[in-house]
């Protein structure tokens, strides 16, 4: 008691002459645990760790025997959680509690068993006293001198253009692992006079099949023989929906890219290249699922909410003589989110 | 004639000219109502006029006596019996409230009626009929692989890729596919209700919209195999059960190493 009052009147004391620097506090008392000073606490304390190693044992030849001897088409009902498959979950519960309880003993132990006394860990300085540290420089220097470095410049330049020339080698390899991406990010497989199919499905579609307010997913019809992979699926993607050609309100160039009122857009969203596939019949906005950007189709897929810079890539379409769908053009800018080399 | 006069005043002359005169206008209305060969036709189109009764009563105010519509509410001509079957069949129409979208409730309309509102709307104009149990019978003509694919590329956005449902903008939602009638949903492909757009017969073959109806009904009584599903919505609430309670656990077990033993 007497202590902690005398303490602030000390420390005022101190203030008023001039600073000291703090002593060592040295360490708090060391405060002993029931189980350092009763046997009975102690005995108690490692029984306890027992058990809980125990338990663990216990747990994990529950999980051997919930393994062999739970069906796996039995099913159990957990209120809150639904209808789980009994094995599965008497395999997790029992794996996590052998692992944990594993776990929890050992610290059980540590925190009431093992020595806890608080240790002073002596520090020396790291620094090489001045004669060890002069007598590498001299064991450097008679080495040199021993092989001539100085003297055989010839060595020491063929030495350095060889080392120089040998870190090349990775970088060349480089170069093998794959081919340039060329012009791959800005062509599609869009061309004009290419049929529109819906994907998947297979149904090369005429104008007459879509109903206003109705979407279809398609791909371009490819000639027969030629492959495709899923490198073109990711770029051809497109979605063509059907409104009232009153609604639409195209800039000026566009107004021949619809075929009454059938209008078509790059699937392929122009911020991080989802696919962009929610269509709201009543609205006419096209939604990105990923991030919310919202496309309003009427204006032509002017971006109208969320993270994408530009309007979806719009493909040109019209009908040919038989009145099945065609693509006018190919696609006029680059479909997909921004790339290094894009031009616009 | 006189002799007939004669009795005028007796007192049973009044019964007599009354039942000759009942007699007249019952045979004369045979003959004037409809002939023989309307009774057959004639159950349908008292159900038109008993949808008819319906629609003034229950619909006309919003969508106009003549099912125009309006520039607020949709006109129903064209739309087909599918439509109202799916509207009134799962209690969106009426309205109850004119909020984001029209939820399913309690219908107001019992089977009959909703049968007869769809005959009437049907009458007015052509569109989708309501398909026979013939038509959707999924089991047999539906492929479930095919179905699978056909949800993801047209479904899975709005409804998610297990049929749960999910948000559209503001505060519209595409509802949970999960118990929902085959019919209902045959018939929301068929004819676009609210939101959703059309999948009309030539995008999408009847036998493929059965395809995607198998997979919805094979999502829905799956089982849960591995585990707890937490309501098959992906990311946000394995996120909220990986942060709240396995960070939880985290920071207890690590309060639990810091404290000292008594």
């Amino acid at each position: 008691m007497t202590d902690t009052h005398s303490a602030p009147e000390h420390s005022g004391h101190q203030s008023s002459t001039a600073l000291s620097p703090l002593a060592d506090p040295g360490l708090p008392p060391h405060v002993y645990r029931r189980a350092d000073t009763e046997p009975s606490a102690a005995k108690k304390a490692e029984r306890q760790v027992a058990i809980l190693f125990g338990l663990s044992a216990a747990s994990t030849i529950a999980f051997i025997a919930s393994f062999v001897g739970i069906n796996k088409d039995v099913f159990v009902f957990i209120p809150l959680f639904g209808s789980t498959q009994a094995q599965q979950l008497a395999l997790g519960i029992t794996l996590a509690l052998s692992l944990f309880l594993i776990g929890a003993g050992a610290v059980h132990w540590a925190k009431t068993l093992m020595p806890d006394h608080e240790v002073i860990q002596e520090r020396h300085e790291l620094r090489s006293s001045d004669e060890d540290r002069q007598g590498v420089i001299d064991v450097f220097h008679e080495g040199a001198e021993a092989a001539g470095l100085g003297r055989r410049s010839l060595i020491k330049r063929t030495l350095l253009g060889s080392v120089g020339l040998v870190t090349l080698t990775p970088i060349l390899l480089l170069r093998d692992l794959g081919p340039l991406p060329r012009k791959q990010l800005e062509t599609t497989n869009w061309a004009a006079g290419r049929r529109l199919i819906t994907d998947p499905g297979g149904i090369v579609l005429k104008a007459a099949d879509l109903q206003v307010g109705s979407v279809a997913h398609v791909l371009p019809e490819m000639p027969k023989g030629s492959e495709t992979t899923l490198n073109d699926l990711v770029k051809d993607a497109v979605i063509v929906v059907r409104l009232r050609p009153e609604d639409l309100n195209l800039p000026a160039d566009r107004k021949d890219w619809v075929h009454e009122g059938i209008i078509a857009f790059s699937k392929i969203c122009s911020h991080m290249g989802c696919a962009v596939g929610l269509y709201e019949q009543q609205t006419h906005h096209l939604l990105c699922p990923c991030h919310q950007s919202t496309f309003d189709v009427e204006t032509g897929a002017q971006v109208i909410f969320g993270p994408a810079a530009r309007p979806l890539p719009q493909l040109a379409i019209t009908i040919d003589s038989e009145g099945y769908l065609i693509a006018k053009q190919g696609f006029m800018e680059p479909v997909g989110p921004s790339f290094w080399e894009r031009s616009s | 004639m006189k002799k007939i006069l004669r009795h005028r005043r007796h007192p049973v002359a009044h019964f007599l000219v009354l039942g000759i005169a009942l007699l007249a206008i019952g045979f004369g209305y045979t003959l004037l109502s409809p002939s023989n060969a309307a009774v057959a036709t004639n159950a349908r189109s008292q159900a038109v006029e008993e949808g008819r009764q319906i629609f003034l009563k229950g619909c006309s105010s919003c969508h106009g006596l003549n099912a125009e519509g309006s520039t607020q509410v949709p006109t129903l001509l064209g739309v087909g019996a599918a439509s109202v079957d799916f509207q009134v069949g799962t209690g969106r129409m009426p309205l109850a409230n004119a909020s984001q979208q029209a939820m399913r409730k309690t219908p107001v309309y019992n089977a009959e009626e909703t049968a007869a509102l769809a005959a009437y709307v049907a009458s007015l104009s052509t569109g989708p009929a309501i398909p026979n149990a013939a038509q959707l019978n999924y089991e047999r003509d539906g492929s479930i692989a095919e179905g699978g694919q056909l949800f993801r590329t047209n479904c899975a956005m709005c409804h998610n890729y297990a049929g749960q449902g999910g948000a559209l903008t503001q505060g519209k939602y595409a509802p949970t596919l999960m118990g929902v009638q085959v019919k209902t949903m045959y018939e929301a492909m068929l004819t676009g209700p609210q939101s959703m757009p059309v999948f009309g017969d030539r995008t999408l073959t009847p036998q493929q919209k059965l395809s995607v109806i198998k997979f919805i009904k094979g999502v829905d009584s799956e089982k849960g195999q591995g585990g707890f599903s937490l309501g098959k919505v992906g990311p946000v609430t394995e996120g909220l059960v990986a942060w709240v309670l396995g960070l939880g656990l985290l920071i207890g077990v690590s309060v639990w190493l810091g404290a000292k033993s008594k």
